[in-house]
């Protein structure tokens, strides 16, 4: 076992919520906070510390977190949006101070908490590779000396005297991170680095953490990149609301991780029949995202068939309703439509009244990863008839757990992500083309 | 704060991290009241220093016109507008000198002390994304804003001795310690600036107030009128201004004529030393929350 490198012990963080907002103090807070401080020091109720962070206006970001790390380790940290993941490496590379318990590191850390820090764009490029480097922690003779990898790592030599205020967006990206990328602490925290940029990049960047990972040196790793995690961390932490829910082998936690994410928005019910969405004839009881269990889920493996369920009130004998559903994607796009028209027992027939339960079931490795928001409406065909129709009625999360995407590391391009069958084979062997219209090809 | 290794080269890691296992464990506490300087730590992110007051200094006149001439341009127009008005139409006394020589002097130093103190009142803020996202000793911020009003008034002392020339003035033998006032009112800056710049993280209220505190600042302080033209029974007091000592000082240094107050000197020198370890304290005390709150 080898020795430990990071020990986080009992760690707690609050966070003050002013009245404007969570960030400035009034002069007034303070000089009331002043003067009720004195008073308990002279009532001899003073708690001793220097302001602790109490009362309704906290926020507390992390409660109670402990964990150690080995050294050569290469932890994942994953959890939600507000889950504390943030805050948590901020206390690791001691950026802020915890409120309560301590964080113990050994070794030089080096924390990359986003891309470009340090950098100033009226300064050029070459200024500030010696800038963020300083920034960063590096010594000026380490960055001289690493000065030719950094640049050609972030292809920008021809622009190497120019202001980065005039770099694309892509470069000045790319020359950030080559400049962090060459950072050689024993402790490296990298918090969702990988969240910006193109798709090569994003390929890059990943490859640099895996050096970083095979060299012996103790990683953090915080990211919502599922198959990153899978493929780089060994050990994934799990937090939810600053707790500690979760640590151990990576596959194990990321499906603890996706089983804990059901959140509100995956089922919609009306009860009651008069105030239910709808009209005389057709109203909707119920929409729900279900898992192949049969659960309300609002997270969706990726490469896991799940359902859509909807439930509605037949009110008029006779009528041939169908239910049909409308899935779009986070930036919008109409991904599909699917109805009920070709159920064998009930599709476009005459139904007696009553209530009615329908249910889609989508393949698994077909949509995308993202977040999927799902109109349902009930209507019927000839004549076209909308009785009932609710505008983003749930809402579901597909998880990106690999699949289709293989070893492919970026992100999967398109509004679906299909698993389609390809069939390649060796149509004619090299030596048995005519010579000279194989060298042409190679030529080319 | 990072492994006592980093004063070395930086080894190739496989031995680094054999290394480092004899490293001691660094802890991250909650915030406590009385906080070490640490000063050593200052000195192992000397070059991150460095970088920061070049980055100043170079950013400072970018894409101006007039550029470095700036630093020229404002001391000399204060210069030529006191001359006018108050050496000229109101007659104040300046011990003899020619007036636009004496008021020229005190204002390069009198320049240098309230550019540097407005560039480290809003040191802090300005590198919120610095102070939010990398770890290294806060002190490096103010410490090296500083160093943009050392640059100016070395730029503005050129014209200072133009005027020693114009007016005949020889070069005297205490012109040697003239720098060391230099040093002074940066210190006397610095001493001002981190109480200022620890404050302005939680009240941004601190922005506002400082350019119409330097103003007054500038009566206060014998820059336009000699510390002689305040009554006797005053001048001790007047010794509580650090910059009061410090501007008779460059003065005296440069213009070589007259003595010296050490009286005057010594009460600035021990008022900045003792804000200026006061403020240390006081900065190094609520750097501890810097990232949470600016």
């Amino acid at each position: 076992m080898a020795e430990e490198a990071i020990r986080v012990e009992h760690v707690a963080k609050a966070y003050r919520l002013g009245p404007q907002g969570p960030r400035y103090r009034t002069l007034r807070d303070t000089l009331a906070e002043a003067t009720s401080q004195t008073l308990h020091t002279l009532l001899g109720r003073h708690n001793g510390r220097v302001r602790q962070a109490t009362g309704r206006d906290t926020v507390w970001a992390l409660h109670d977190v402990s964990f150690t790390v080995a050294q050569g380790e290469v932890v994942g940290i994953i959890g939600r949006n507000g889950a504390g993941k943030s805050t948590l490496l901020k206390l690791l590379a001691h950026i802020t101070a915890p409120s309560r318990g301590r964080v113990g590191v050994r070794g030089r850390v080096g924390a990359l908490l986003e891309v470009g820090t340090g950098f100033h764009p009226e300064l050029t490029g070459r200024d500030n590779i010696f800038l963020a480097g300083a920034v960063l922690g590096m010594r000026r003779a380490e960055i001289a000396r690493q000065f030719e990898q950094i640049v050609a790592f972030a292809e920008v030599e021809r622009f190497i005297d120019t202001p980065v205020k005039h770099y694309s967006s892509g470069m000045y990206m790319r020359l950030a991170f080559a400049v962090a990328a060459h950072l050689e602490p024993e402790i490296l925290l990298v918090d969702e680095v990988l969240a910006v940029g193109d798709a090569e990049f994003q390929k890059r960047c990943l490859g640099k953490m895996q050096d970083v990972g095979g060299e012996g040196r103790t990683v953090l790793f915080v990211s919502h990149n599922m198959p990153a995690i899978l493929r780089l961390c060994p050990r994934v932490i799990l937090l939810d609301g600053g707790r500690l829910v979760a640590d151990g082998p990576a596959a194990a936690v990321t499906a603890t991780y996706l089983r804990a994410n059901q959140r509100l928005g995956a089922e919609r019910c009306w009860p009651d029949l008069a105030t239910a969405p709808g009209n005389h004839i057709a109203r909707l009881r119920a929409v729900r995202v279900l898992d192949a269990a049969g659960a309300c889920t609002a997270s969706v493996d990726i490469q896991q068939p799940f359902a859509i369920e909807l439930e509605y009130w037949n009110l008029k004998a006779g009528e041939p309703l169908i239910a049909n559903i409308h899935l779009y994607d986070a930036q919008g796009t109409y991904l599909f439509a699917s109805h009920d028209n070709l159920e064998p027992t009930w599709g476009c027939r005459p139904r007696p009244a009553g209530l009615y339960r329908s249910l889609c079931t989508i393949p698994g490795n077909f949509l995308n990863s993202g977040r999927i928001t799902v109109h349902a409406a009930v209507g019927r065909w000839n004549p076209h008839a909308i009785h009932a129709w609710v505008h983003d009625a749930v809402a579901f999360d597909v998880i990106d757990t690999g699949g289709v995407r293989g070893e492919y590391p970026g992100p999967w391009a398109g509004a679906i992500r299909p698993y389609l069958e390809w069939g390649t084979r060796l149509a004619a062997p090299l030596d048995s083309v005519p010579a000279t219209a194989a060298v042409s090809e190679v030529r080319r | 704060m990072r492994a006592t290794n980093m004063a070395t080269e930086a080894p190739p890691l496989a031995v680094d991290a054999a290394a480092s296992s004899a490293a001691a464990w660094q802890w991250n506490t909650p915030p406590r009241a009385w906080v070490p300087l640490e000063l050593g730590a200052l000195w192992r992110y000397r070059e991150l220093l460095y970088f920061l007051a070049w980055r100043d200094i170079k950013v400072r006149y970018q894409q101006t016109v007039l550029g470095i001439a700036w630093a020229v341009i404002q001391p000399v127009f204060m210069a030529v507008i006191f001359s006018l008005f108050l050496g000229r139409l109101a007659g104040l006394p300046s011990d003899g000198l020619p007036y636009p020589l004496f008021v020229y002097s005190g204002l390069v130093v009198w320049q240098l002390f309230a550019l540097a103190l407005s560039e480290t009142t809003s040191s802090v803020v300005a590198n919120a994304s610095l102070v939010t996202k990398v770890y290294f000793p806060r002190l490096v911020i103010p410490l090296a804003a500083v160093s943009v009003g050392v640059v100016d008034a070395l730029i503005a002392s050129g014209v200072l001795v133009a005027l020693l020339v114009y007016y005949r003035l020889p070069l005297s033998p205490p012109l040697v310690v003239a720098p060391l006032f230099l040093l002074l009112a940066a210190l006397s800056a610095l001493a001002v600036g981190i109480w200022l710049a620890a404050l302005n993280v939680q009240y941004r209220d601190v922005r506002y107030t400082t350019p119409f505190l330097t103003q007054l600042w500038l009566f206060a302080t014998p820059v336009v009128y000699p510390s002689s033209l305040v009554p006797e029974a005053w001048r001790p007091l007047l010794g509580l201004n650090p910059m009061a000592g410090v501007v008779e000082g460059f003065r005296w240094a440069v213009v070589g004529r007259g003595a010296l107050s050490f009286e005057l000197l010594a009460t600035s020198v021990a008022t900045t030393a003792v804000l200026l370890l006061g403020g240390l304290f006081y900065f190094r005390r609520l750097e501890q929350s810097f990232a949470d709150t600016v």
